[in-house]
């Protein structure tokens, strides 16, 4: 019991910089969750459609980019052709993909995000060789090095890199919320998430607000694959990770982009103090499944997740 | 069995009862015929709508009323026939072209945004209408701001006119049946429709309600001039409002002509009665 309920917090106590220091990776970790459910997020929202291709995206484009430069091709100018390669993406997948399943059934285009997950396997395997990359950061302006941090004679490490990721995450959320409120094509692509039928008869063309739509997903795609990458390397199996993105989108809800960053968090946070504080009472390893543990728990009590829509039930 | 009843071809405009010119023609729909798979679902069928005029469709379940609906929106397309509009023929267009002709409807079954606001939900029928880029409206900037204000107003007045002021920031997934069904009218005026298509607008609804909706879609068409082809059931409803009738029965025309016209032609007393 003592072990359980009072020594950890004794240990946060007795030890705050190394406290600091754990909240700060959660939090790390946690924004990198938020960017990818946010790509979920966003498809879900426009669509209705779970795509299970996101994880790959985020591979795809990380690779592109890098592959890109390993050609030979300046940096900056990576970082916007492969932002192209992800708008084409985008238009393919609704040219080919959503417009001939238009009216199916979920499930259909389910499994059709399945099929699109294993053609960007494939394809981007025979393009750019399965061995993992390292990610290009100086290259594309992002700092490296850290900076220290001494409260009171206890030492807290920031990574610049990270400091960076979440700066630019921030801003790409607040852009992505910005655009999804006030502008036309947001408020449009709200009404297409609501009810097709409705959204066509008012006039909105479902065909390009999917191309916007997936294409707003390769961005946040291309961005967290930067960021991951930069932590790792540039692998196919970054795409597991992209699981991770489940229990964060039960959390904060299917359909809120709020849901996503704070349920990100709130995992990203949860996870790392859990597995430093009380991991070692049942023998570590405990970061793979925690999450799916809370997100069993939310099932149980709040389906529809902190922010998610509301059940609406009329009889 | 068929006598149609016929405004003669000649007549470009006519004059109802109550003193209002109608016409010419704004909507020419020519041999339509519908087929799923084997079913055909629309036969033949040929009529017009004039301007200015509340033209009602009826017919009993199964006569293709909403099939009919459905391909003047662009939902459904015809096998064989065609659509003339504002006096050229029509090609083969989607929904959302069509709405940007000018062409507005509501459903049977509500097609509301439901987890959006009444507000909002008004709104997406200015879609059409909003020009400016969207930098600036992320922005909030300038002429965005302008744009937004201008189209808030539009949508006030509709609110104001509908009588919904006080629903305005409910969702309209817990609004009742009623409200519903006049938020999804607010939407397409919104839109500020040459023509608006009318799917059952009173179904369901009990006599007041049917009263309150009677009146506005008079006020519709008397103040906005907007012209109105509907559906509907309640054959009280349809002899008040409608200025024309068109009648089918098994996807075939009956009858077409004035409410009194077509309530005393023998084959629609059959088809009604069942006979």
């Amino acid at each position: 019991m003592y072990d359980v309920f009072i020594d950890p917090f004794v240990q946060m106590y007795s030890l705050p910089d190394f406290f600091i220091q754990v909240l700060w990776e959660g939090f790390v970790s946690g924004v990198l969750y938020s960017l990818i459910a946010l790509g979920f997020v966003l498809i879900f929202k426009a669509s209705g459609v779970f795509n299970f291709a996101q994880g790959i995206m985020v591979v795809f484009a990380a690779l592109s980019m890098v592959g890109l430069y390993e050609l030979g091709v300046p940096g900056w100018l990576s970082v916007i052709l492969a932002l192209a390669i992800m708008y084409a993406l985008a238009f393919g997948v609704e040219r080919w993909i959503m417009r001939p399943l238009v009216g199916q059934e979920d499930i259909i285009l389910f499994m059709a995000t399945i099929g699109l997950t294993f053609m960007l396997i494939g394809g981007g395997q025979a393009i750019f060789g399965g061995e993992p990359k390292a990610m290009i950061t100086s290259e594309i302006g992002l700092p490296s090095g850290d900076y220290v941090w001494e409260p009171g004679g206890g030492i807290v490490i920031f990574q610049k890199l990270d400091i960076a990721a979440t700066i630019i995450a921030g801003l790409l959320i607040a852009g992505l919320a910005f655009f999804f409120s006030y502008t036309k094509i947001g408020r449009a692509l709200r009404a297409v998430a609501d009810d097709h039928q409705a959204a066509v008869s008012v006039g909105i063309g479902l065909n390009q607000i999917w191309v916007v739509v997936w294409f707003a997903a390769g961005i946040v795609a291309l961005v967290t694959g930067i960021m991951w990458g930069a932590k790792s390397d540039v692998s196919f199996a970054l795409q597991i990770v992209a699981l991770k993105a489940l229990p964060v989108l039960v959390l904060g809800g299917f359909t809120s982009i709020p849901g996503a960053i704070v349920g990100g968090l709130i995992i990203g946070i949860g996870e790392k103090l859990f597995e430093i504080y009380w991991g070692g009472l049942i023998g570590g390893g405990t970061e793979s499944w925690f999450a799916f543990i809370i997100a069993l728990v939310f099932l149980l009590f709040r389906p529809q997740g902190l922010f998610g829509d509301k059940i609406i039930e009329r009889v | 069995m068929n006598q149609a009843v016929q405004v003669p071809e000649s007549a470009d405009t006519f004059v109802t009862p109550d003193g209002r010119t109608v016409g010419p023609v704004m909507m020419d729909i020519r041999n339509i015929v519908l087929r799923f798979g084997g079913v055909t679902a629309i036969k033949d069928v040929s009529f017009n709508i004039m301007k200015g005029e509340v033209r009602a469709i009826i017919g009993p379940n199964g006569a293709g009323k909403s099939s009919m609906i459905n391909v003047i929106n662009g939902f459904y397309h015809p096998q064989e026939g065609e659509i003339w509009f504002n006096g050229s023929k029509r090609p083969s267009m989607k929904p959302y072209e069509v709405a940007e002709q000018g062409i507005a409807r509501t459903f049977q079954n509500i097609a509301l945004f439901h987890g959006m606001s009444t507000l909002d939900n008004i709104m997406t029928g200015r879609q059409l209408k909003m020009k400016t880029g969207f930098f600036w409206q992320m922005l909030r900037y300038g002429k965005a701001i302008e744009e937004e204000t201008e189209h808030r107003a539009v949508v006030e007045e509709i609110i104001d006119f509908l009588e919904i002021q006080h629903i305005r920031k409910a969702p309209v997934g817990s609004l009742p049946y009623g409200l519903r069904k006049r938020v999804e009218l607010a939407r397409a005026l919104a839109m500020e429709p040459d023509l608006l298509l009318l799917d059952e607008p009173m179904a369901g609804m009990n006599v007041e309600e049917k009263e309150d909706m009677s009146r506005f879609i008079i006020d519709v068409n008397e103040q906005y001039g907007t012209t109105i082809a509907l559906i509907e059931h309640d054959m009280g409803v349809v002899m008040d409002l409608a200025d024309r009738v068109v009648v089918l029965d098994y996807g075939k025309l009956l009858a077409d002509g004035t409410p009194e016209e077509v309530q005393s032609n023998q084959a629609v007393i059959d088809a009604y009665l069942g006979v």
